[in-house]
């Protein structure tokens, strides 16, 4: 007897790739900013 | 087979299984590249020596035509929106995000080619026209396309999409002054060969969010969420035609009220730095100036995220009232912080404001949602962002000029800003009562059952 095929599932490591393909260079320009930013308190 | 079909909105739908958590980051492919626009004055003080190098020569542009670049990018950005809004929902993400694509990066390639033949109508075309297009068309596609998979939480999920636009210039700024850097030699400055360099590491990242996008299948919700059985009264669960919308107070209301917020916003986002090296003369230098930009830079883009998401709770409309009677109150304390010679004051109501002016962009698509439905409003967005076009003209023409006239009528430069801060919080209480008189859509202007499978099926 032949079980109903699961969906297939969005695999966790393609939203981790997905995620870190945007999330790093924008953490990237937010550092740089930040870096900057600190300029006004010295 | 069509050869371009796999562009097509049927061949975007998700199969089952599909995690929505994927349409962000595709939703931030396209916005973290077109963001670069906000950072684009990096490149004009380069430009106005790409003959002299070292110092401006006699042929060289001048900053005045290097300012229409930005400002014709942004009109045909409004432009651009409300034209091909309805192409755009009906045609599916994919084929509006490989269009952009193929816009904002091709217009980096034909500016590059403007500096080198040093022609600054090349300029024009390329990054101001067809880049502006680019950013148009690029900025409407992710945006609804991420309502429909969030309709649990619209707010934060356009927030995230348009956080991206904020975090863009964060990304382009230094990266297009460390190209530059690389590219300069004692002959020239570097500037053509870094918009070949963005132009096409643009493209690359603009068509990797086209590939992941996907639309959700008709009638999708996400796990374990039904609507609820009494929505808010401001909140629609019928869709209104995109041309319809235009028939409807609401529309020209909204469209004042995010004129108003943006235009105070705007201003005094370009005039920052002179600002505050203006009101308090000896305690802040140009490199502290600098700081405060950035900062300012990272409230607006903080705010897009956070202002949207709490619109999720708070209703977008009171959303808008937070942003109206704080932004009142604030403005008119600024010149106070003057006379108080507080900067420390001065810096905090200003980052207040500008992120409420990026809560501004990001609580909108949302608001339209409510009010005309799901169906169009990726189109209904584009149409309303001709506000913004507007706005990016009244704006910095209001703070600099009222400034020129404060100062032509021997008023100190300290208190130069007084009146624009006073007239800013006028606008504001001006959308005050705009935001005040928005009611729910009459049922008079929402689609027939029937209509609205008329056109998913002609789809």
């Amino acid at each position: 007897m032949s079980t109903p095929s699961l969906p297939r599932r969005t695999p966790v490591i393609q939203l981790v790739l997905a995620w870190a393909f945007v999330g790093i260079p924008l953490l990237w320009g937010v550092m740089q900013t930040l870096r900057n930013a600190m300029k006004l308190f010295h | 087979m069509r050869p371009l079909s796999f562009l097509d909105r049927d061949r975007t739908v998700a199969g089952p299984g599909f995690s929505r958590w994927m349409v962000p980051p595709a939703a931030l492919c396209v916005h973290l590249c077109i963001g670069q626009a906000y950072a684009f004055s990096v490149f004009n003080l380069p430009m106005t020596r790409l003959i002299g190098v070292g110092s401006s020569a006699p042929g060289d542009w001048k900053l005045t035509e290097l300012g229409w670049i930005f400002t014709l990018a942004i009109v045909f950005l409004g432009v651009s929106a409300a034209v091909f809004g309805r192409w755009v929902e009906e045609g599916g993400p994919r084929r509006a995000m490989v269009a952009a694509a193929f816009c904002f990066g091709g217009g980096f390639l034909i500016s590059a080619a403007g500096v080198r033949l040093h022609d600054i109508w090349i300029i024009y075309l390329g990054y101001g026209v067809l880049g502006g297009i680019g950013l148009g068309v690029g900025y409407i596609s992710p945006v609804s396309t991420l309502i429909k998979w969030f309709p649990d939480r619209p707010g934060m999920a356009t927030g995230m999409a348009i956080m991206g636009f904020g975090g863009g210039a964060l990304i382009a700024s230094p990266l297009s002054v460390w190209l530059m850097s690389r590219f300069a030699t004692p002959t020239h400055v570097g500037v053509a060969e870094t918009f070949v360099v963005l132009g096409l590491v643009y493209f690359a990242f603009m068509m990797v969010g086209a590939v992941i996008v996907r639309v959700p299948a008709p009638g999708w919700k996400p796990e374990g969420w039904t609507p609820p059985a009494h929505p808010p009264k401001l909140v629609t669960t019928a869709n209104v035609y995109v041309y319809t919308a235009l028939k409807t107070p609401q529309f020209w209301l909204i469209w004042w009220v995010l004129c108003l917020n943006v235009t105070a916003g705007i201003g005094v986002l370009g005039q920052a730095s002179a600002m505050s090296q203006e009101m308090f003369p000896g305690k802040v230098s140009a490199i502290a100036a600098a700081g405060f930009v950035g900062l300012m830079s990272l409230f607006n883009m903080g705010g897009r995220f956070i202002w949207a998401s709490v619109s999720d709770y708070l209703g977008r409309k009171n959303t808008y009232f937070c942003f109206f009677v704080l932004g009142t109150i604030l403005y008119a304390l600024v010149p106070s912080t003057g006379r108080l010679g507080s900067v420390g004051l001065f810096v905090l109501f200003f980052l207040i404001i500008i992120s409420m002016y990026g809560g501004g962009f990001s609580t909108l698509p949302a608001y339209l949602r409510d009010m005309f439905g799901t169906r169009y409003v990726g189109a209904i967005h584009g149409l309303l962002l001709t506000a913004w076009s507007a706005a990016g003209i009244f704006g910095p023409v209001l703070v600099n000029y009222i400034r020129a006239y404060e100062i032509a009528r021997g008023v100190p430069k300290a208190d130069a800003y007084n009146l624009t801060m006073y007239l800013m919080a006028v606008l504001l209480v001006v959308g005050f009562f705009c935001n005040l008189f928005v009611r729910a859509v009459h049922g008079r202007h929402h689609m027939a059952a029937a209509q609205d499978e008329a056109v998913l099926a002609v789809e």
